[in-house]
């Protein structure tokens, strides 16, 4: 995890500050993996909410302050769990390989 | 109701998608999937612009409801497959309208969109056109939709049900953090309510947990399977997913949505309000 840019969602008009922001994208080798399915679950293993990855295979939640895991589900493939700390402030950024 | 009636899987709706009399719709929260790529044949419903009445706060009226099936070509002996994105949240808030205007045989797609896209199973974007009929809905099926009076008289006498989020039941919380329009004046959550989010009835994959486990689930958090049940959220449509789970699942009797939910409830004057993680007194 670290602040990549490279193939990083924009944040224009994501107030960081303000949102506890986790993004990042799914990939399958170097390849983007496009309607992968990525649930946040909470520090309990609660589902909290869930997005569909877009084309280039990117997610992005504005979670609140804490500790997460992201559960991502693909087609042919196991699903795969990642632990992710979320702050104001600072972008949680995961790079999920199914 | 049960499982069979009322389910069916991936593999049958490939094997009968094409036939005569069964329909396939889909229904989503974001109203752009099905234009990205929908099963074979399958249609569309707005969630918002073909069921919400455009100016009152209440649904499309029968005549409305029977002008808009008859557009998109279904009949009233139809098998209506439904399915949606989001565990089926929206698709099953259409099963519960198609069934408060009394149509005759629904099911919803276990799984939704979302196993059959795990699946790899196919899409498509050709549009569907269907020749149109003379649908004729019947009058509102009220065993099935609560009113906030009856809501009223049901605190501390039958199970009342809160499917939202935890944080949303505790008060914390006015809405689900991606939808924040449709808010109530006050958080909190109607006093005795049982907190029992609507996700903890699907897998992962968005299929429906067992039988075992939906009765064990309900049950732990207080549900008395011998009392009537009304079931809520903030805009009922989360709460039509957990009456199908009670009513059309597990074959519960006597289970309604509430469909105004605590954007009624929490605007309400005079109502009672109960805030944190306990139910609270009646």
């Amino acid at each position: 995890m670290c602040g990549a840019k490279k193939g990083g969602l924009d944040l224009k008009g994501v107030d960081v500050d303000k949102e506890a922001v986790i993004q990042g994208q799914v990939l399958r080798g170097e390849e983007p993996v496009g309607g992968a399915y990525v649930r946040l679950l909470d520090s309990s293993g609660e589902f909290t909410a869930e997005v569909p990855t877009s084309a280039t295979g990117h997610f992005r939640f504005f979670a609140a302050p804490g500790s997460w895991t992201l559960r991502t589900l693909a087609p042919k493939a196991d699903p795969v769990d990642r632990q992710v700390v979320a702050q104001y402030g600072a972008v949680a950024e995961v790079s999920v390989t199914v | 109701m049960s499982r069979e009636s009322a389910l069916v899987s991936a593999d049958w709706v490939e094997e009968h998608k094409n036939d005569a009399g069964v329909v396939l719709i889909e229904v989503d929260e974001d109203v752009s999937a099905y234009d990205g790529g929908h099963i074979a044949g399958a249609i569309k419903l707005d969630w918002k612009d073909d069921l919400q009445d455009p100016v009152r706060r209440d649904f499309v009226n029968q005549e409305q409801f029977e002008a808009l099936l008859s557009d998109r070509g279904v009949k009233n002996d139809d098998t209506v497959v439904l399915y949606g994105g989001n565990n089926n949240w929206f698709a099953a808030y259409a099963y519960w309208y198609f069934k408060l205007y009394g149509h005759g045989d629904a099911r919803l797609l276990d799984g939704g969109r979302k196993r059959w896209e795990l699946d790899s199973r196919e899409l498509t974007d050709e549009v569907v056109k269907r020749e149109a009929t003379e649908y004729k809905a019947k009058a509102q099926d009220l065993n099935i939709r609560a009113f906030r009076d009856e809501v009223n008289d049901a605190i501390g006498v039958k199970n009342l049900v809160d499917v939202r989020s935890p944080d949303e039941y505790a008060g914390r919380l006015l809405a689900p953090a991606h939808l924040p329009q449709e808010q109530a004046q006050r958080a909190g959550h109607i006093p005795t309510a049982a907190s029992i989010p609507w996700s903890k009835a699907a897998n992962d994959d968005g299929t429906f947990r067992s039988d075992d486990e939906l009765q064990k689930l309900y049950a732990d958090a207080g549900v008395d399977f011998g009392k009537d049940t009304i079931a809520y959220c903030r805009i009922g449509e989360r709460s039509a997913h957990t009456w199908f789970v009670l009513h059309e699942i597990l074959g519960q009797a006597n289970v309604k949505n509430y469909d105004g939910s605590w954007t009624e409830w929490g605007s309400l004057v005079g109502v009672p309000v109960a805030l944190g993680d306990e139910p609270g007194k009646a």
